[in-house]
């Protein structure tokens, strides 16, 4: 199947809509609450939670033997609860750093998830297969169902943000603020990160528990690059994920052997890439255009007050001088000789130049903010 | 015990030394999270060291793939260094990307490559002593033993020739830029023998077992010491009693024994936790506790010596002004009796001479800010603590 293919059969295949529904709205969701993540310092918490939650999903399994989703989901969501909680507990209680008690969290729990996983492998119980299926994640998995409990807790999302949007935001710029205008910092806290859980554990189905921290943090980090007002970057981080998601399904259908969730994080790279390079405000290309604007700037500014102090001890300011003198003068060039000429602040006759009226007058303003304001 | 038992425990070991090393000076650094960005970078790099050498444990492989893991270092460093991300967004970013390069690279090139994601990720233990190496016909042990007891000893040897360079540029950068010794090439020694000691022990123990390795020891040897060779020697040990029980434990489950490494790991992390005697839960709570009580004993006594007038020092007053709650207020009162502080006479609570001059030293470090000070006279004046 080729790309024309799929988007001509993504309306009327079952499966396929059903997939590329449920990566839009995952790659929504997760951008929506990842800008939280990225703008609160907590990048890495996303990695933590996702490996931290696979202990959940295998001990769910032991205990009810149903392969349910929504029960396994609730595994993870409650073991990513707990491992969030402990990193927290960690970092407050004792001097180990916050990167120390990820990693540690991270591996510790995903260490007792596989023992869990292989442990469960050898049980004599046929329904065990598939449980692996979290680690990489695997879309097409995905059911009408699955994609309706995603569009749910998604709604109950956007819901709680806008609602709390005041609160979240307060906290999120300046917490101290917050906590002497009497909210309660604690409670918003643990709500902000309760719903970053809530969303990596609903992904952890489609992209699998390796990769989900990339779809938290890649769309919020190209956003962040467009803007910086919050709710706009909540909005486009959500449609970088939507994006990401649908594009990474469509790209992974119309190959073969392509799994979905390694697809969706180099789609979401790739639109990080483009918004660190492209975007007009911070992007790198445009900040080394103004750099060279800048330079250039400084460099004909230079050259005019070069000319200005030679034109001063001249009675007639227009006295002609060899264009010779001016390659002492570090700042000069060709260009920017061309470039004063341009703006009619210098005559060429020959081998010489000379100031006019209207040079000399910016010339001897060119550092007096005052006179120039009042122009 | 068999003698392949015997071979997976050394081996276990032996990988455990070697992370238990490099981690000690990650944790220091804050750095542990790098370990994990590496651990999941490698990826590509083994599938196209595996693309030319077609052997998993050739030492070429090993090279390319740590290569990929330093790589990921300076792409993070830097996306950092641009400033439009924090360093720990830009981890985030890298890692996974790579990883993806990596997953794809191996699923569109399945026929060619028998190397399987799961491996990497968590490694198998349990078949290293099958793969030996033999040299002219005689077998010398499994090639795993070889290529993690090479890099061990490299470590070590760098380990001790670099100790004062290591130790110095992980406290204090400055100063040791200063004296001469480049922080920038340790930072990425470091660095390389991160990725190369995480290259060695991925196919015994796998990619994120590794971090465990690395972090988990050096974590729970930094909350029982401050000194650096002690916290290097706890840290050898409690990844040698790790991976020795660890095994155990997956041979009575029959699971898998990485994973079983790291939940041993988890709950002696746990224990330490819990009670690291001044640095665990237990003792930092008490301590809270503790402090609590004492400041609000001090803020008694000020009230008391601020008010010489005898109705300000009447229980019942001091009860309705003070307003702390009745558990609250008996705890207080207990301990200033008991060390001498106060007496109550007929309901009128007055400082004793003790007491006041305890207040008033504590004062005079409270105005010349020297808080720190407190703790010391605390311990001069208190016969029982709080």
């Amino acid at each position: 199947m080729n790309l024309q293919e799929y988007f001509s059969l993504v309306f009327s295949d079952y499966t396929l809509r059903t997939i590329t529904l449920g990566t839009a709205i995952l790659g929504a969701v997760t951008g929506m609450l990842g800008s939280f993540a990225v703008l609160r310092k907590q990048s890495l918490l996303g990695d933590a939670i996702s490996h931290a939650a696979l202990p959940g999903i295998a001990l769910a399994f032991l205990i009810t033997g149903a392969k349910d989703t929504n029960t396994l989901l609730i595994g993870a969501l409650v073991s990513g609860l707990i491992g969030t909680f402990w990193i927290r507990g960690i970092v407050t209680k004792t001097h180990l750093k916050s990167d120390t008690a990820l990693g540690l969290i991270l591996s510790l729990f995903f260490g007792f998830g596989m023992l869990l996983l292989t442990f469960i492998q050898k049980q004599p119980n046929a329904n065990q297969a598939g449980l692996d299926k979290y680690l990489f994640g695997q879309a097409a998995t995905l059911v009408e169902s699955d994609v309706w409990l995603m569009a749910i807790i998604t709604g109950i999302c956007l819901l709680v943000m806008l609602l709390f949007w005041k609160e979240f935001k307060l906290l999120l710029f300046d917490p101290d603020y917050t906590k002497t205008l009497g909210f309660n910092t604690k409670f918003i806290d643990v709500l902000i990160t309760s719903f970053i859980v809530l969303a990596i554990v609903l992904g952890l189905q489609t992209v699998g528990v390796v990769l989900m921290s990339a779809m938290l943090l890649a769309p919020a980090a190209a956003a962040r690059q467009w803007t910086n007002s919050l709710g706009k970057m909540v909005f486009l981080a959500s449609i970088f994920g939507a994006f990401s998601g649908v594009f990474g399904t469509a790209i992974s259908a119309s190959q073969d052997n392509l799994s979905t969730g390694p697809v969706i994080v180099i789609v979401a790279s790739v639109f990080v890439v483009f918004s660190f390079v492209f975007s007009p405000g911070r992007g790198l290309l445009f900040r080394q255009i103004r750099f060279i604007k800048n330079r250039r700037d400084l460099e004909f500014q230079k050259t005019l007050a070069f000319m200005y102090h030679i034109a001063e001890t001249h009675e007639d300011i227009s006295h002609p001088h060899t264009i010779k003198i001016l390659n002492n003068f570090q700042g000069f060039t060709r260009k920017t000789l061309q470039k004063l000429v341009d703006k009619n602040y210098v005559t060429l006759d020959g081998t010489m130049w000379s100031l006019t009226e209207e040079g000399f007058e910016t010339a001897a303003n060119l550092y007096n903010q005052n006179i120039k304001k009042h122009e | 015990m068999s003698s392949a038992q015997f071979e997976i425990q050394l081996i276990a070991s032996l990988v455990a030394i070697a992370c238990a090393i490099p981690g000690t000076f990650l944790v220091l650094r804050k750095m542990a999270m790098i370990s994990d960005a590496i651990s999941h970078s490698i990826l590509p790099g083994l599938v196209v060291g595996f693309f030319i050498t077609q052997d998993l444990n050739s030492p070429l492989l090993i090279l390319l793939a740590a290569l990929t893991g330093v790589i990921t270092v300076i792409l993070v460093e830097r996306i950092q260094k641009t400033g439009l991300v924090k360093e720990d967004t830009a981890i985030g970013l890298v890692f996974p990307a790579l990883f993806s390069i990596g997953v794809i690279m191996i699923a569109k090139n399945a026929n060619d490559i028998h190397l399987d994601v799961d491996a990497v990720l968590l490694g198998e233990l349990a078949f290293a002593p099958f793969d030996r190496l033999t040299v002219g016909g005689t077998d010398i042990g499994p090639k795993s033993l070889w290529i993690i007891g090479i890099i061990l000893l490299v470590t070590i040897g760098l380990l001790i020739a670099f100790f004062k360079e290591l130790k110095l540029s992980t406290f204090d950068a400055g100063l040791s830029a200063s004296l001469g010794f480049s922080p920038v090439i340790i930072h990425y020694g470091l660095m390389t023998m991160a990725s190369i000691t995480t290259v060695g022990a991925f196919d015994a123990v796998g990619a994120i077992l590794v971090v465990t390795l690395m972090i988990a020891p050096a974590a729970c040897a930094y909350l029982l010491t401050t000194d650096l060779k002690k916290m290097l020697g706890l840290a050898v040990f409690f990844g040698i009693f790790g991976a020795i029980s660890g095994y155990w434990v997956a041979h009575w489950l029959d699971a898998s024994i990485a994973g079983s490494i790291a939940t041993m790991l988890g709950v002696v992390f746990f224990l330490v936790y819990l009670f690291a005697p001044s640095k665990g839960l237990i003792a930092v709570m008490y301590r809270e506790k503790r402090q609590r009580i004492e400041v609000l004993l001090l803020t008694f006594l000020l009230h008391l010596k601020n008010h010489s007038e005898v109705e300000e020092r009447h229980v019942n007053h001091l009860n309705e002004h003070i307003n702390w709650q009745k558990v609250k207020s008996k705890t207080v009162l207990d301990l200033a009796l008991k060390n001498n502080m106060i007496l109550i006479d007929n309901k009128i609570v007055s400082l004793t001479e003790k007491g006041d001059e305890f207040t008033s030293q504590a004062i005079d470090y409270i105005i010349t800010n020297e808080d720190a000070q407190i703790e010391d006279m605390k311990k001069h004046f208190f016969l029982f603590r709080g």
